[in-house]
């Protein structure tokens, strides 16, 4: 059992000048045999081992990961955490793992510092301003807070924005959901990985996946950089390396690889206390606790691991920032970075059985995972435990792209891909 | 970012070129006859590879002519570049 996180034990510690913590999870070596593997150990990955051994009593399990935990995307996004989607299937994934957020830093006794300070998506064109609204009744139908916001209500809630309308893309209004937020990337990993830890589930980092041993259309085990381990049930949650491990199984999936792009200035005093995103001219922005901000730029069109992204990216989501909000101008950035997303034609996630018995995959989040990680890890488990999906996550399978049935929130969720 | 050998055009910024996607998938001869299966390989199934992998680009802000590239996606580095319709210079 773990010591528990409180005032007390902060104090206790302070005593001792905080160099006593006890770790937070254990470096194992891996063991010859487990009951499921999960490849990946970002947020997802590790959510889905905490889940499995939560609800599910699978404790004889393990997470490989081929360098650190949560040192992937998971490190790398903008954090913000929304619902608003479009079409139905989205909404109830998506607001699934919202609800769990809202409980998750008591649930995991690890502050993962969720800050419900609202999400406000733009409209700078017609259409932009039909299609708000669209999706802010789409969303109210399915119990998702919601509202569309005139050009002066935009102004009021987020008082920085230029909303003159002699701009190249003026703001004619947008939306705002207000249980919308964000919440500190690391500390998601590092309290699923401790949870997990707690409950039995070794965490083997520096562990990469070389191959899987499959005998006919059945699982045996993962080859690794640490040697083999036995298996009958592999989940795969390595985000811009799916195809990679699918690749290894003899599986082609419906993905594509992009570099996607984020920076943040300098830190400076509070300016702006909610998440403001614009998908007309691409560009997101949000402050961090330590007053940076967190710029998320878009996607190269090209297939990349290289984690690095092109700069006229960075240059176009600035050009677009600077005129929405001019008072940034003198801003100098301190770090860029890409990450690499998996993106589905359909810019939906697959979490689904495969043809393979055994193997499960949990990927094609895209530019947009971070805000699922809780309950994706819930829905992940759930299938992988049951050899069955959730209700939730039945339509996110990955025989949609053979039967057409595809959840196109392409342009409908709120964010160009 | 990278510069791209345009075969038509010669050497130009990654910005003035549009990623076209896996080259060389054949579109079906005969539609009528294919499977759902096979029709999901041929529209959605990609390779997606980390490493070698033979794309269609198009030169969009030149002479918006396509072309095929060989390049290595883990480092970004061109292999190769040939015409549509030539036989790759590289395995």
């Amino acid at each position: 059992m773990k010591n528990k996180y409180s005032i007390f034990s902060l104090i206790k510690n302070a005593f001792s000048y905080h160099e006593n913590w006890e770790k937070a999870w254990k470096d194992p070596e891996p063991k010859k045999e487990y009951d499921a593997v999960i490849v990946g150990g970002g947020g997802h990955g590790l959510a889905t081992a905490y889940y499995l051994a939560k609800k599910h009593n699978m404790k004889n399990i393990a997470v490989v990961e081929k360098g650190w935990i949560g040192g992937g995307n998971t490190g790398r996004n903008t954090t913000i955490i929304r619902s608003n989607y479009l079409w139905d299937a989205s909404a109830g994934l998506y607001d699934h793992a919202l609800k769990i957020w809202e409980g998750l830093s008591q649930e995991l006794n690890y502050n993962v510092m969720f800050s419900q300070r609202g999400v406000m998506n733009l409209a700078h064109n017609l259409q932009d301003v039909r299609d708000l609204k669209r999706r802010t009744h789409a969303n109210r139908l399915n119990g998702i807070d919601s509202v569309y916001l005139n050009t002066e209500e935009v102004k009021k809630f987020c008082p920085i924005i230029n909303t003159s309308q002699d701009i190249r893309y003026p703001v004619l209004g947008g939306t705002l959901q207000r249980r919308a937020g964000t919440a500190r990337h690391d500390a998601v990993a590092w309290g699923y990985a401790r949870g997990a830890d707690e409950m039995g589930v070794d965490i083997i980092q520096n562990c990469e996946v070389k191959g899987i041993k499959r005998n006919g259309d059945t699982v045996e085990g993962i080859e690794t950089t640490k040697g083999f381990i036995k298996t009958k049930k592999i989940g795969v949650v390595a985000a811009g390396h799916s195809s990679v491990i699918a690749n290894m199984a003899g599986l082609k999936l419906p993905l594509e690889s992009k570099p996607l792009q984020a920076l943040v200035s300098e830190p400076v005093k509070p300016i702006i206390d909610t998440v403001v995103m614009s998908n007309a001219v691409h560009a997101y922005v949000s402050q961090s606790d330590k007053g940076e901000l967190v710029i998320g730029a878009g996607t190269d069109d090209y297939v990349s691991y290289s984690q690095k992204g092109s700069h006229d990216i960075v240059e176009g989501t600035l050009n677009a920032i600077l005129e929405l909000y001019p008072i940034f101008s003198r801003m100098r950035m301190l770090r860029q970075w890409g990450g690499i997303v998996d993106i589905c034609p359909d810019a939906s996630p697959i979490i689904s059985k495969t043809s393979i018995k055994g193997l499960y995959f949990n990927c094609g989040w895209g530019t947009g995972g971070f805000k699922a990680t809780p309950g994706s890890g819930d829905l992940f488990a759930h299938t992988i435990a049951n050899d069955e999906p959730h209700k939730l996550n039945a339509a996110f399978n990955i025989n949609r792209f053979v039967s057409g049935d595809l959840v196109d929130e392409h342009g409908a969720a709120a964010v160009a891909h | 970012m990278f510069l791209i050998n345009c075969p038509f055009c010669g050497e130009r910024e990654q910005s003035e070129f549009k990623a076209g996607g896996e080259a060389h998938i054949v579109r079906p001869k005969q539609p009528t006859e294919l499977s759902d299966d096979e029709w999901a390989e041929y529209l959605f199934m990609r390779k997606n590879i980390k490493g070698v992998q033979f794309e269609r680009w198009n030169h969009v802000h030149g002479c918006r002519k396509w072309f095929n590239m060989v390049r290595d996606t883990s480092n970004d580095q061109i292999k190769a570049v040939y015409k549509m319709g030539e036989k790759p210079p590289v395995k």
